[in-house]
């Protein structure tokens, strides 16, 4: 994992000691909160339906077992004893005192974290795949790019103050798993001729206007990612729309210019860019680099897995992945309990996923996009121990893709913005389909909701998405089929009339009946729904 | 009516005015007629609330329900947690929400 160097720690501790000050003048009157408003989301701290919220970075969704046990500290000192994991890989706290949260932004720094740029219209937090370097298809790992975008883009002077909020996903793998082309900019690390170097997407996003991101270049070598980035953000920041927030992302710019055009003015910029020398040294990439150098793997380990417990080979089976490294298994933690709140874990669950991860996975954890943890280096022979270790604290949940995995924003239950609750209706569906074997039966299904249209249930890349909907100050929820954040990326088309909370369940229902009754030999209800298109379910639904 | 609520500046609460301070009880709240705009601008000037607006609400014989969802909400807390909201031992407060 990386570290900070002494740069990287004076400057993160150099912002706590601002942030004090601008709250003890917010305080104390001396600034307004029109004043404060800007100051405060640069430290990632909202004013939300019920209280101040605190938006935390994780960097490319990494975290040591002492950042990890930190944000439980936090949840149980300063919140009220949880935390919410994102959509973006951060965490949220919903119920902070506006005097707590230096002292909070303190305490993170100790562990070298922060909330900088996980707010305001810059470069937020850089996503990546939650199985970097331990997934034996990715052809590097794409962390040591993610962490040179964190440093290149982390009080950019450049891009502090862009049209809109801009959001980048590194993957090094064919599986995408971080929706990396519905991001402003997904880069794939990609190998030619032996040279690693990248595949560059732009105007990809969720949000009012959803659009996959169009391929703008099939190859930039390493050295010059950052550079080809510079000229991508140059082009949106000099162009991009500042006159309606509504069309200032560079999905709007792309659209509208043509994706030709942009691609022909970011090569102009980039040509202008390589004159000016402004690659970041290699010296310092290899740096990097050395901090994701493989963990010390024991060789020589047992591969087999006791399944005797039959509530144990279930839970291998489903969120159990494959390793790189003979004799070790990639653990994913379910953050969705059939009864829970997608993404919420309490204080001691945090604890519990800290000390896992120092005990049996090099120290070492990952936050998902669909809000669930991952144990990246844990021994095939530690699985039943950390099972039931899961186990006593509700976290042994064996739905990992399955249709009571849901992404579900806050919603209206904590978010000012939405204008449906989103974790209500997660938690009716996730009861409909409670039954294990009905779940395995209907196998991968991605249902994701979000409770207004800014999409942060990332409800457009669901097979099935539900977007909750204010009519007449009354919740209704959209229904869409066919979306996917995968490496099949695909938006999701809305089928008709939007429903009440039971209605949509019920919906849902005849959906994934249409789907038994109708998908084909190895269908996911993605493939059986593209195959058979709209019409068939629609007439499921409506009749 | 018109009620007047925003969130308490230092513990970020929601707060609702009471006629002479402000309550953490929708149920305490004062009918602000034409004056909400003056007393959110002089309150926020008194540092003793943010972000405050003025809604429509009525009076039932459960007390004050604002008319919108998501102020009932915020007088009551996240319907998903009956543990954190204002009425943890009533079992269908999350009903007055909807």
């Amino acid at each position: 994992m990386y570290r900070y160097d002494s740069y990287d720690q004076s400057i993160v501790d150099a912002r706590v000691d601002e942030f004090r000050d601008q709250v003890q003048r917010r305080l104390t009157g001396a600034l307004t909160e029109d004043q404060f408003k800007p100051l405060r989301l640069m430290n990632g701290l909202y004013l939300q339906l019920h209280a101040y919220m605190l938006r935390v970075a994780i960097p490319y969704g990494t975290l040591s077992g002492k950042q990890m046990r930190k944000l439980g500290e936090i949840a149980a000192k300063y919140d009220k004893g949880y935390g919410h994991f994102t959509t973006r890989q951060n965490l949220q706290y919903n119920w902070i005192k506006l005097a707590d949260a230096p002292d909070i932004l303190a305490e993170l720094a100790t562990v070298e974290m922060h909330a900088i740029q996980t707010s305001g219209n810059c470069i937020r937090n850089i996503s990546s795949d939650q199985y970097a370097g331990v997934s034996a298809d990715e052809v590097a790992d794409p962390r040591p790019w993610a962490e040179l975008l964190r440093q290149w883009s982390s009080f950019h002077p450049e891009f502090t103050y862009l049209p809109r909020k801009f959001k980048i996903a590194v993957i090094a793998s064919d599986d995408d798993r971080a929706a990396m082309r519905l991001h402003d900019i997904g880069l794939k690390l990609v190998s030619k001729d032996g040279v690693i170097g990248a595949e560059v997407y732009a105007g990809g996003g969720m949000g009012r206007t959803p659009m996959v991101a169009p391929q703008i270049r099939d190859f930039v070598a390493e050295e010059e990612i950052i550079s080809y980035l510079e000229a991508c953000l140059r082009v949106y920041n000099r162009y991009g729309r500042r006159d309606n927030k509504y069309k200032a992302r560079i999905k709007i710019l792309v659209h509208e210019i043509g994706v030709e055009e942009y691609k022909r003015q970011v090569e102009e910029e980039f040509a202008h860019m390589k004159q000016l020398g402004l690659n970041p040294p290699v010296e310092e990439l290899a740096r990097i680099r050395a901090f994701f150098a493989n963990p010390a793997y024991e060789t020589g380990l047992n591969e087999a897995i006791d399944r005797a417990d039959p509530a144990f080979a279930l839970w291998v089976d489903r969120q159990v992945a494959p390793h790189k490294q003979p004799g070790y298994a990639i653990v994913n933690i379910s953050l969705k309990p059939l009864t829970g709140i997608p993404g919420d874990a309490s204080a001691e669950q945090i604890e519990l996923a800290a000390s896992l991860a120092e005990q049996y996975s090099l120290d070492e954890l990952r936050v998902t996009h669909a809000q669930n943890l991952v144990l990246p280096h844990v021994k095939k022979a530690d699985l039943y121990a950390i099972w039931q270790q899961l186990e006593e604290v509700g976290l042994a949940e064996a739905n990992l893709d399955l249709i009571t995995d849901i992404i579900a924003c806050p919603g209206l239950d904590y978010c000012a913005l939405a204008n449906a609750r989103s974790i209500p209706l997660a938690q009716k569906i996730a009861q409909r389909f409670a039954a294990a074997e009905r779940q395995a039966e209907l196998g991968e299904l991605k249902l994701k909701i979000s409770g207004c249209i800014n999409a942060c249930g990332h409800h457009h890349a669901g097979h099935i998405g539900i977007l909750g909907v204010d009519r007449k100050g009354v919740e209704n929820f959209q229904l869409s089929l066919g979306g996917s954040g995968a490496e099949d990326t695909s938006l999701g088309q809305i089928t008709g009339p939007g429903f009440s909370e039971d209605g949509v369940v019920d919906a849902i229902e005849k959906v994934t009946d249409l789907y038994l009754a109708q998908r084909e030999s190895g269908e996911r209800f993605l493939d059986t729904y593209r195959r058979l298109g709209m019409k068939p379910f629609k007439e499921a639904i409506y009749g | 009516m018109k009620i007047l609520t925003g969130n308490d500046l230092v513990s970020g609460d929601v707060i609702w005015w009471a006629g002479d301070g402000w309550s953490r009880q929708v149920g305490d709240s004062a009918d602000v007629g034409d004056k909400g705009d003056d007393l959110a601008r002089a309150e926020e000037a008194a540092l003793r609330v943010v972000g405050a607006y003025v809604i429509d609400a009525t009076v039932t014989d459960e007390g004050v329900r604002p008319a919108h969802i998501k102020d009932r909400i915020r007088a009551l807390g996240p319907t998903v947690r009956p543990d954190l909201n204002l009425k943890p031992n009533d079992a269908d407060a999350g009903n007055w929400v909807i």
